[in-house]
């Protein structure tokens, strides 16, 4: 190696490992600014303070699909509870500890032989994040919020969700001030199967309904 | 608490209209010709909501159930149910 391509070597190797640093220092784009100028804005005024905007990041950052997950299988386990479910999807989380606000209202969408359900938001990105957390990026894409409802058995397809002939698919677009949990159908060969076995089977895609609960 | 106006089962057209101000009926079902399904609840309206009104009067909001399309037009046997306010609403025959 000559010393001029050593030194070519060291100088993209030098470029290589600050590239990261590099992305992060980044200048920040028009939405980081108004975000940041919105947020001291209101702390400025006293609308929020600091330690609200930061207590409301640990809560969302506390919501996951485990949760969405406790929720299914306690409804695939107890009969009792899956009735509350049906009832009033708030009520029925709000026994099992979970707190989740007043509105958007939530309601299980059960799937069933012959029935599957699918979650969209055509218009935003509108999504039960009390029960599973921030969405994925796809669930907001364009590419998914115009196709799950013009070609819903496509979308699925490309999920690798196969559907058993005749079973006819119900798309719920979010639009207003409803939210959606799928609880999916219960896999066979899981017959007395405590809660918490349950709970592992159940994806955050199958309770948006672009998965099945995982096989036992 | 308004009466909801719509009983389950009865057909609705989606309002045709193309408003420039905020509001929550998808493009794609304006016109679109449906099924109530369930009344849901007198909410706050969203149409003002986004201009920092307070929304009121509130909207009745329904379930509305809408034959999936295919490419040619025709029902596939698949469904969209979507939320629509009570004034994006016209009985349909």
């Amino acid at each position: 190696m000559t010393p001029h391509d050593g030194h070519g070597h060291d100088h993209h190797g030098h470029h290589h490992d600050h590239a990261p640093i590099e992305e992060h220092e980044a200048p920040p784009g028009a939405f980081q600014h108004l975000e940041r100028a919105v947020r001291e804005l209101l702390i400025e005024k006293g609308v929020l303070t600091a330690e609200q905007i930061s207590r409301q990041i640990d809560v969302m950052e506390s919501r996951s699909p485990a949760l969405g997950a406790r929720v299914v299988a306690k409804a695939w386990a107890d009969p009792a509870f899956r009735d509350a479910l049906r009832a009033d999807a708030r009520a029925a989380v709000g026994m099992m500890g979970i707190a989740i606000p007043d509105l958007p209202r939530l309601v299980a969408l059960e799937n069933a032989p012959g029935l599957h359900n699918l979650v969209v938001c055509t218009l935003c990105s509108c999504y039960p994040r009390m029960l599973l957390g921030i969405p994925p990026a796809w669930y907001k894409s364009a590419p998914y919020r115009s196709r799950a409802v013009r070609d819903p058995r496509g979308v699925l397809a490309e999920f690798g969700v196969t559907l058993p002939a005749g079973t006819r698919i119900r798309v719920s677009d979010s639009t207003a001030d409803l939210r959606f949990l799928v609880v999916p159908e219960r896999p066979a060969g899981t017959e007395g199967w405590s809660e918490d076995q349950l709970g592992a089977l159940v994806t955050r895609d199958s309770m948006i309904g672009t998965g099945l609960a995982l096989p036992p | 608490m308004a009466e909801p106006r719509l009983a389950p089962g009865t057909p609705v057209r989606v309002r045709v209209g193309f408003p420039t101000t905020h509001c929550r009926t998808p493009f794609f079902l304006r016109g679109a010709t449906g099924i109530v399904e369930a009344f849901v609840g007198v909410f706050h309206d969203p149409e003002k909501l986004a201009y920092h009104k307070p929304g009121l009067p509130g909207r009745a909001l329904y379930r509305v159930r809408f034959d999936h399309l295919g490419p040619d037009g025709a029902p596939t046997g698949d469904e969209v149910i979507a939320d629509i306010y009570d004034h994006w609403l016209e009985a349909s025959r």
